[in-house]
């Protein structure tokens, strides 16, 4: 017991605190580093370090004083981290070096654990904070941006390879090729971030099993959002906005089983969510607004539950490109819906279809957009709303709400 | 020339049924920007009536009125007036009226709620889809004295231009599924002023990013100023 005490009194009083600024006898981070013992503090004063590659090797926190700048002048990975419990704490990390073959990066975690970056802003680094195998990370608040014209010479903002209990919150990325980058990532958390402007996918994950995506915002990324060979993904009030072109999606589903969107919004986009062999997902409490298509379903989806979702002003509500439906969808509103409520269930009497015939038709010949809004077009989709023959006929909400739900 | 234009003119102001054209398009283009709760969806709205009731009202009121004024025109051609001048003089004075009409039913309300360069455009549109559609009447005039059969030749065109061209074109789309008809479908909208005007007003909106490689064709050649002087040259 004794001895235990004397641990813990005395592990702190070894514990070195260090300065480095340009003008005192400490001016290169990493020959401080170098001096430092695990578990001692280094603070860097405000001003500019070029360190080339600084390489942090020891246990220690760095911690910057009113953003001190990391010059990579163009040609370096700026901050390696090679130990486990390192802290990266308030650095301004500009101009890190660009290449496709070690993927220089501004600051990368190189099989470490317990390892946190905070507060840092990174400028025109080619990867921006970089983990392959880390364990239980924590990146937070911080800000990204690179200024990427092509998707060849840019890497991803926040780039997680083959990592476990990863903690992303709170960073605000722009201008990357993807925003967030995931694969192989496991029981990870993504909290908070803001993804926006960048070229590729402002959301990109395979083979990420049991990670939560909650209340981050991807806005205006070349591609939107794209989750592929996945399971266990929870997603929670999330925001997807803006991402408009003949390849872009709110989201993107691509083989994902077993999950959860609850409480997420598409606002103005292509398409609100494309889902391919997506099966056993529970989508909740959505709102899909100002869409091309709200939803995009192919046929080899299954055991989708679309529940209680709100779709307004979408162009198409839902599309699909076969006959074959496995999915259940059952009180959502619709703003489509032309029926009636005599009971007063709060629930429309007769069912909503939400595929019209000529999305049907779009699927199999784009060239017909050109009747887009033409009169023929909409008497023969009030045609089929009565009689179906080309839409398929399961693919009904049996019981729509007649009013939209607070969402 | 001058003279016969104003002569028209007065006459049809007399008809009142112009008059009446012009307080219904200025109702039900405030009521439309006055339901819906953004104004680009009220135009979206506008759009199909202008389609729709610009190009009925157009032919059939100039047919029928070109019939009715055969007695005035042999008392003109009985003056020693060039022909040529006689029916130009006929068709501005028609289409100018309608045009007006037009520009005051359904322009004034487009400039008050939606003033865009989109708004602009619609308006530009419906001004010149009156036009040709009192051309279309004048042709239809000229080819058959049987008053009945002139009228009804108008009806069945207008039918023709609004409704059935689309179910053509969508069944030539069935039938040459196979083949890649992004650039033909840009010919044959082309052939119909209601389509081409439907389609410059969409490419406006923000669905046009809907309109997939079809839509691309469409704004490479409509959205540049060479597409859009071939647009409304006809």
């Amino acid at each position: 017991m004794l001895r235990f005490l004397f641990i813990l009194c005395t592990t702190p009083i070894f514990a070195t605190t260090y300065h480095v600024s340009n003008s005192s006898n400490y001016n290169s981070i990493q020959q401080t580093i170098n001096l430092s013992k695990d578990g001692d503090t280094i603070l860097v004063e405000a001003g500019i370090y070029k360190e080339k590659n600084l390489v942090v090797n020891k246990e220690i926190i760095l911690k910057g004083i009113q953003h001190p700048t990391l010059d990579g002048e163009g040609k370096y990975e700026i901050i390696s981290v090679r130990a486990n419990h390192v802290t990266i704490d308030g650095f301004k990390i500009i101009n890190s070096g660009i290449g496709t073959l070690d993927d220089p990066a501004g600051i990368k975690i190189y099989n470490n654990r317990n390892v946190s970056i905070i507060n840092n802003i990174l400028e025109s680094t080619f990867f921006g904070i970089y983990t392959q195998n880390g364990i239980n990370c924590i990146i937070k608040n911080n800000q990204l941006k690179s200024f990427a014209t092509e998707e060849q010479q840019i890497g991803n903002g926040i780039h997680c390879w083959k990592c476990d209990s990863m903690q992303i919150i709170g960073n605000n990325i722009q201008g990357h090729r993807d925003g967030i980058y995931f694969e192989f990532v496991t029981n990870s958390v993504i909290w908070r971030n803001i993804s926006t402007n960048n070229i590729r996918y402002g959301l990109h994950f395979m083979f990420s099993n049991n990670d939560s995506y909650i209340t981050n915002v991807f806005r205006n990324n070349g591609a939107g959002v794209a989750v592929m060979f996945t399971h266990g993904v929870k997603m929670f009030n999330n925001l997807f906005e803006e991402n408009w072109g003949d390849a872009a999606y709110g989201l993107l589903l691509k083989e994902i089983s077993d999950s959860y969107l609850v409480g997420n919004q598409f606002i103005r986009n292509t398409s609100g969510i494309f889902m391919e062999g997506v099966s056993r997902v529970q989508m909740e409490r959505n709102l899909f607004q100002n869409n091309g298509w709200a939803m995009k379903i192919q046929a080899n989806c299954m055991d989708i539950a679309v529940t209680k979702n709100n779709f307004l002003s979408n162009t198409f509500d839902v599309g699909t490109n076969g006959s074959l439906v496995l999915n259940t969808f059952n009180f959502n509103y619709w703003d489509k819906y032309e029926g009636y409520d005599l009971n007063k269930d709060k629930l429309g009497d007769i069912p909503y279809r939400p595929v019209s015939l000529f999305s049907m038709i779009l699927e199999k010949m784009p060239p017909a957009m050109m009747l887009f809004r033409s009169f023929m077009v909409t008497i023969l989709d009030k045609t089929e709303k009565i009689i179906p023959s080309i839409t398929p006929e399961n693919l009904v909400d049996n019981s729509p709400l007649m009013k939209a739900l607070p969402l | 020339m001058k003279k016969i234009i104003k002569f028209v003119v007065i006459d049809i102001l007399r008809n009142k049924i112009v008059l009446v054209y012009t307080l219904f398009l200025l109702i039900t283009s405030l009521s439309v920007f006055n339901l819906e709760d953004n104004t680009s969806k009220g135009l979206l709205s506008l759009l199909n009536l202008i389609l729709f009731i610009v190009p009925l009202v157009s032919i059939i009121f100039s047919t029928i009125y070109i019939y009715n004024s055969s007695e005035f025109i042999e008392l003109l051609v009985s003056q020693p007036l060039e022909r040529k001048n006689i029916w130009l003089s006929l068709f501005f004075g028609l289409a100018g009226s309608m045009v007006l009409a037009f520009f005051i039913g359904a322009g004034i309300p487009i400039l008050i709620y939606e003033a865009s360069s989109t708004g602009i455009m619609m308006l530009i549109i419906g001004c010149i889809i009156t036009i040709i559609f009192v051309a279309i009447a004048f042709l239809t005039t000229v080819n058959t004295r049987d008053k009945a059969k002139g009228i009804g030749t108008a009806i069945l065109l207008w039918l023709y231009f609004a409704l059935l061209f689309d179910g053509l074109v969508l069944f030539i789309l069935f039938q040459f599924s196979d083949y890649p008809l992004e650039k033909v479908v840009v010919f044959i909208s082309a052939l119909n002023p209601i389509d081409l005007g439907r389609i410059l007003i969409l490419l406006r909106l923000d669905v046009s990013a809907l309109m997939g490689y079809t839509g691309a064709v469409f704004k490479d050649f409509f959205g540049t100023n060479l597409g859009f002087i071939v647009a409304f040259s006809p």
